[in-house]
């Protein structure tokens, strides 16, 4: 308790937390290092010097909310399993104001709304301490080293390979290269003014073009939609005739002589 | 040579020898070696084999030596002494470590003790959700799955696993102290 006032001021009235001595990184560790809400309120159960068997169960779950908010104040996350103790404090706080129901008067029947939680808080006292032993224990076993690895075919398997072995993984590597480059999306972007250019060459070299085999030499749509705006484009500027010998029948780009 | 002769040579080997070679052996096991594997790589019998690998067991007590031979998971270990640690660690520049946080801890105490358990009943004890501590456990693999428990959504179970009596220099899960011994210091 005296540690902790040294740690820090909490008016929970205003539900503000001061920190009064040491830096905040040292507080949070301290404060966020319950390994849950039973190691939380085991913990509280101690600093209040308070009776397991018999939980001030008021006061303890006044400290506990008091903590709660503390750790949302300095942003710590606090767990959802940390507000179900809480709820749970709550309503047995709740039920030991409840009058006890005088029909009951054999000691034996009356049931304690708190035995429920120190049952499993001593549950849960049990693993904390074999926890601890564990701790011992792996300490103690840090202590003991073993010798280091020794080279057998499995530690060191490479002492097997040969240049064959190395040729077979190297064609490996080269076939996934291959089927990597088949993968890689094109996106070859040919320019409206190369495909103009292009189509200008083809036309004045041949004096004529076949539009249908034109497009078919295009590779992507992409291609083809350049195409069809650099014939236009021709159309359009140069002296080129479009022919067509039959409805949707091919067309013939013509050079006007 | 036949192999009668090589039978009889086998067993003409006398204790010393036997001895000898348990030690070649559990010197260079990468892990914990078992009496049985011990008996069938010599070909030697389950028993000899024991009482072999106790006897040395016992001749690097008696020496004093800086090393020590134990019983570990089920099998036997060649390792260093735990007095000579400060200048094992200064000669390999290692410093002891935490290795698990007190959650993780507790969580593989819970398992320990209560194996095989599913994740529900972890919760019902810790009070808190633990499947952050499950993970860093199975990835130390000092846990293992143990198939689905017979229950509502048939939830997984987990035990520890060999590692986990390695690492905290166990012979069996019996070695553990009773979780009822804990009663006595609770409280």
């Amino acid at each position: 308790m005296e540690q902790e006032i040294e740690q820090y001021n909490f008016d929970f009235h205003k539900e503000t937390a001061q920190i009064v001595g040491g830096n905040s990184d040292t507080l949070n560790i301290k404060i966020g290092d319950f390994a849950g809400p039973l190691d939380l309120l085991l913990f509280l159960i101690r600093q209040e010097q308070a009776n397991i068997f018999d939980i001030p169960i008021a006061r303890i779950t006044e400290k506990y909310l008091e903590y709660i908010r503390l750790m949302k104040r300095l942003d710590i996350s606090v767990a959802a399993d940390f507000l179900v103790m809480a709820a749970t404090l709550i309503e047995i706080k709740s039920k030991m104001l409840l009058p006890r129901d005088p029909s009951i008067t054999d000691e034996e029947e009356f049931e304690d709304p708190r035995q429920e939680l120190v049952d499993r808080l001593l549950e849960y006292e049990k693993f904390k301490t074999a926890a601890g032993m564990l701790h011992e224990r792996s300490t103690i076993e840090q202590a003991i080293f073993t010798r280091g690895p020794i080279e057998s075919d499995e530690t060191n398997a490479e002492v097997d390979a040969s240049v064959f072995d190395l040729l077979t993984v190297f064609q490996k590597i080269v076939a996934r290269h291959v089927d990597e480059i088949k993968m890689e999306i094109h996106r070859e972007e040919i320019s409206l003014a190369d495909m103009l250019k292009a189509l200008k060459k083809r036309i004045f070299e041949t004096g004529e073009l076949s539009l249908l085999a034109f497009f078919e030499e295009m590779h992507s749509k992409r291609e083809l939609v350049t195409a069809f705006i650099a014939v236009l484009e021709i159309v359009r500027t140069e002296s080129v005739k479009l022919l067509q010998s039959k409805t949707f029948g091919d067309i013939i780009l013509k050079k006007v002589s | 040579m036949t192999e009668e002769l090589q039978d009889i040579q086998k067993n003409a080997r006398t204790t010393a020898e036997l001895v000898a070679l348990v030690e070649a052996l559990v010197f260079v096991a990468d892990e914990p070696i078992t009496a049985k594997l011990l008996a069938e790589v010599l070909e030697e019998e389950r028993e000899s084999v024991q009482a072999a690998i106790e006897e040395l067991a016992r001749e690097y007590e008696s020496r004093e030596s800086g090393l020590q031979i134990r019983e570990i998971a089920g099998g036997w270990q060649i390792s260093t002494r735990t007095e000579f640690h400060e200048e094992v660690r200064k000669f390999l520049k290692t410093r002891p470590s935490a290795k698990l946080s007190l959650a993780s801890l507790e969580t593989l105490a819970v398992i320990a003790y209560k194996q095989p358990v599913t994740v529900p009943e972890i919760l019902e004890i810790r009070g808190v959700q633990s499947a952050t501590s499950i993970k860093t456990l199975l990835d130390k693999r000092l846990i293992v799955a143990k198939g689905r428990k017979e229950a509502v959504g048939r939830p997984m179970q987990y035990g520890t696993s060999k590692d986990f009596l390695i690492q905290f220099g166990l012979k069996d899960l019996s070695e553990l102290p009773s979780i009822e011994d804990f009663e006595d210091l609770v409280s």
